[in-house]
């Protein structure tokens, strides 16, 4: 506990926020390639991630690629842009966008494919045309989805976004590998709490984007609100049982 | 690719290094995850705490988690095991959710026909609930291990060999193959793993196999493994 | 496989009552004998209970008090699980195992129960023959077989350990008209041919009057609105929610007889013929 003590002491101190080496510069620079990486991947990933949700076609593709995404190694692919691009901020914020998108892509075509096809058949039916189908069911039906694709792209960039500095990039990053070869701990826990805060900060307001943006009269479908329903009575071997159906 | 013939033996070593770092942390976060995520599945008011708690620690970027691993576990510096039991925690926070989703995604009907049949509650665990969830708890560990295999080059950093040594290595030395070999080996080793999975999934979950609604909603838990997936890099 | 003698498989149910932990009585002092080897059918809508006095009686569910007794033998003093793998029990969507094979669905009980896996395959496939389904399913997997053969796959199921109590609850009531009829059909044949004590539950009357040797019309917490054969209930409905339960005050049960070339036929309400007296 001495050494959380001396973590906080770390963040407290005036010599280690303020001035343009502080970590609430560095912090913004964190936020900087957060919020840089996830507009930038947005603006690749929605329209596409919509075109495969509306048409269905390349689902399997989106998909793999999305979880596949997840071995690539951003560490690797920082160094290998820094080697051609240089050293600086270019090189994370590119891969950032890169790890950015794959999220986002499939929270905008999931958004898309949970909506149900009868409502969309409806719609058809009432005489919209193709791209009112998607502009006035589809993405407001898929946006809470969306918004979750977002909330993941914008947790993986905030937490990645601490390598940056091995390629003098900036960020928060820069007082933890800095801490790593002197072995101070106590900047090293300071630097850590706040980015581990800051992503908390980040879950926690697009959570609350993510509520805000369900339409009004739809109750999400997500398993556990259909769990959380009503008391079930209970067998005797506590096995959930439904009554009279 | 003069830098890759002249050095494939090193690349050969570093990938089985890299696969023997990765595995362990895969394998015993999977067994965990399954006790948690049915426990969590079966008690409501512990799941909510318990994904909560394993989200947080996801949150932590894993730079500092290693680095702080040997004043938690009292190993030295450079010990792989900091590197292995930090994968494993990331890999629990990941699997537990899928594991729940998993037992959740099982049809009440069933469960309560194998009640009605008489299979005791541990029975009814191994032969009906576990299978059932299979191709949940199969999507979800593909997620867990592409993330693991990745994570696990930042392990250099701190002096755990890997295949993340050729990153830090080709960036002192530019030498852009060195790092680009070391991505594409990572790749090969995540979708040999996925293969690994699949295959596994072909053999273990038969029934599966042809059928539509089967596949797209091992596809849906797919897409739903892959976007609770977050943070930690 | 150590066989306990099995009764005739007389169900007594003594002054049950139960209250789910959300405060809802769903049966309240509930009395009621099932005659063995006969069909008894509960009836109601949604909510009367019906469910939950089924399941009651292979201890899905415990009563908050009173008792249900088998052949006289109190219930509550057996293991659950080993008083369910000698009851047969069928539901609504069959209930198969998704990831066994229509065979191995069958011979689940058995196996349970200690009978080897051979002897218990080779009995699922009688079985088949019993609700007739051709052998050739046996190996597919359930989701590859139509609702009906599901429904019949379910039932097979149920018989497999040879209990002398089969329990259905509304089995066939996702299936189509058509398959229903037949379904029903089949086993009003099973029943007469194996001699089970069979406790069926349904909301549809027909159904009900059709199945049921004794009829048990149940109102709102598993109140018995009557109990009878379905001829005695039809001729003399106790009051009159019986009386609009089953429809005697509407159209096709209220039939009358009219003379037609020398012959009498039998119109309902509407005046449509629906068959023809035999002298």
């Amino acid at each position: 506990m001495n050494l959380l003590g001396e973590g906080i002491a770390w963040i407290v101190d005036p010599a280690n926020y303020a001035g343009p080496q502080g970590w609430i510069v560095r912090m913004l620079e964190q936020l900087f390639y957060t919020f840089g990486a996830i507009a930038v991947a947005a603006v690749i990933a929605i329209p596409l991630g919509y075109l495969v949700g509306h048409t269905g076609r390349g689902r399997d593709i989106a998909v793999s690629l999305s979880g596949g995404f997840r071995a690539l190694p951003s560490f690797g692919v920082i160094i290998l842009l820094a080697l051609g691009l240089g050293i600086g901020f270019k090189a994370p914020l590119l891969t950032f966008v890169i790890i950015a998108i794959p999220p986002i892509l499939a929270g905008a075509y999931a958004g898309f494919e949970a909506v149900d096809r009868k409502t969309i058949d409806a719609a058809r039916a009432m005489g919209m045309t193709e791209w009112q189908v998607m502009t006035r069911v589809e993405v407001p039906l898929g946006l809470p989805l969306l918004i979750g694709g977002v909330r993941s792209s914008a947790l993986q960039v905030v937490a990645t976004a601490t390598l940056a500095a091995y390629v003098s990039g900036g960020a928060l990053g820069v007082f933890i590998f800095q801490a790593f070869a002197t072995r101070d701990y106590p900047q090293a826990l300071g630097a850590s709490v706040i980015v581990t805060a800051l992503a908390l900060a980040l879950e926690g307001i697009f959570a609350l984007i993510q509520k805000l943006v369900v339409p009004r009269g739809v109750v999400a479908k997500e398993p556990k609100d259909v769990r959380a329903r009503a008391p079930r009575p209970r067998a005797t071997t506590g096995i959930p049982v439904q009554e009279g159906k | 690719m003069k830098w890759v013939e002249s050095n494939l033996g090193l690349v050969w070593d570093l990938t089985l290094t890299h696969v023997a770092l990765c595995i362990p942390p895969i394998v015993i976060g999977f067994l965990l995850s399954i006790p948690i995520g049915w426990f969590a599945n079966r008690f409501r008011v512990s799941r909510g705490t318990i994904l909560v708690v394993l989200g947080l620690l996801y949150t932590i970027p894993s730079l500092p988690l290693f680095i702080f691993m040997p004043l938690i576990l009292g190993t030295s510096q450079v010990s792989s095991l900091n590197v292995t039991v930090a994968l494993t925690i990331y890999a629990v926070a990941l699997m537990v959710r899928s594991a729940s989703d998993g037992f959740g995604s099982v049809d009440s009907d069933i469960l309560q026909a194998a009640s009605a049949m008489g299979y005791s509650g541990w029975q009814r665990f191994w032969r009906v609930e576990l299978p059932l969830s299979g191709p949940v708890l199969l999507a979800g560990l593909r997620v867990v291990s592409a993330s693991t295999v990745s994570l696990a080059t930042i392990g250099s950093v701190i002096g755990v060999t890997s295949l993340g040594y050729l990153f830090l290595n080709g960036l002192q030395r530019t030498i852009p193959a060195e790092v680009a070999s070391g991505i594409v080996a990572v790749l090969v080793i995540a979708v040999v793993f996925d293969l690994v999975i699949v295959l596994a999934g072909r053999l273990l979950l038969p029934w599966n196999r042809g059928d539509r609604s089967a596949r797209a909603t091992a596809r849906a838990a797919r897409r739903r493994a892959v976007l609770v997936a977050e943070g930690a890099s | 496989m150590v066989r306990r003698r099995l009764g005739p498989a007389m169900i007594e149910f003594r002054s049950v009552t139960k209250q789910f932990p959300d405060g809802t009585v769903a049966v309240d002092s509930f009395d009621l004998v099932i005659p063995p080897r006969k069909t008894t059918v509960l009836v109601g809508s949604s909510g009367c209970g019906k469910t939950t006095l089924l399941r009651m009686i292979n201890r899905m569910i415990d009563p908050t008090s009173g008792s249900i007794l088998i052949d006289g033998e109190d219930t509550s003093g057996l293991a659950p699980v080993k008083l369910r793998r000698r009851i047969g029990y069928v539901m609504q969507n069959s209930g198969l195992l998704p990831h066994r094979k229509v065979i191995d669905n069958v011979a689940t009980v058995p196996i349970l129960n200690g009978v080897p896996k051979k002897d218990a395959r080779a009995r699922a496939l009688e079985l088949l023959d019993t609700v007739g389904l051709d052998r050739s399913l046996a190996s597919k997997y359930p989701r590859q077989l139509s609702g009906g053969q599901q429904q019949r796959v379910g039932v097979a199921r149920g018989l497999a350990a040879d209990p002398n109590i089969l329990l259905m609850d509304e089995p066939f009531g996702a299936v189509d008209p058509i398959v229903r009829a037949e379904l029903q059909q089949e086993t009003i044949r099973l029943q007469e041919g194996l001699g089970k004590t069979v406790v069926f539950v349904t909301h549809d009357i027909d159904e009900a009057f059709l199945l049921g040797h004794q009829v048990v019309i149940l109102q709102k917490g598993g109140h018995i609105a009557q109990v009878g054969s379905p001829a005695e209930i039809l001729a003399n409905p106790a009051n009159d929610f019986v009386a609009s339960f089953v429809g005697a005050d509407r159209g096709k049960r209220v039939l009358r007889i009219e003379r037609v070339d020398g012959r009498d036929v039998v119109v309902d309400e509407n005046g449509t013929p629906t068959g023809v007296l035999q002298p």
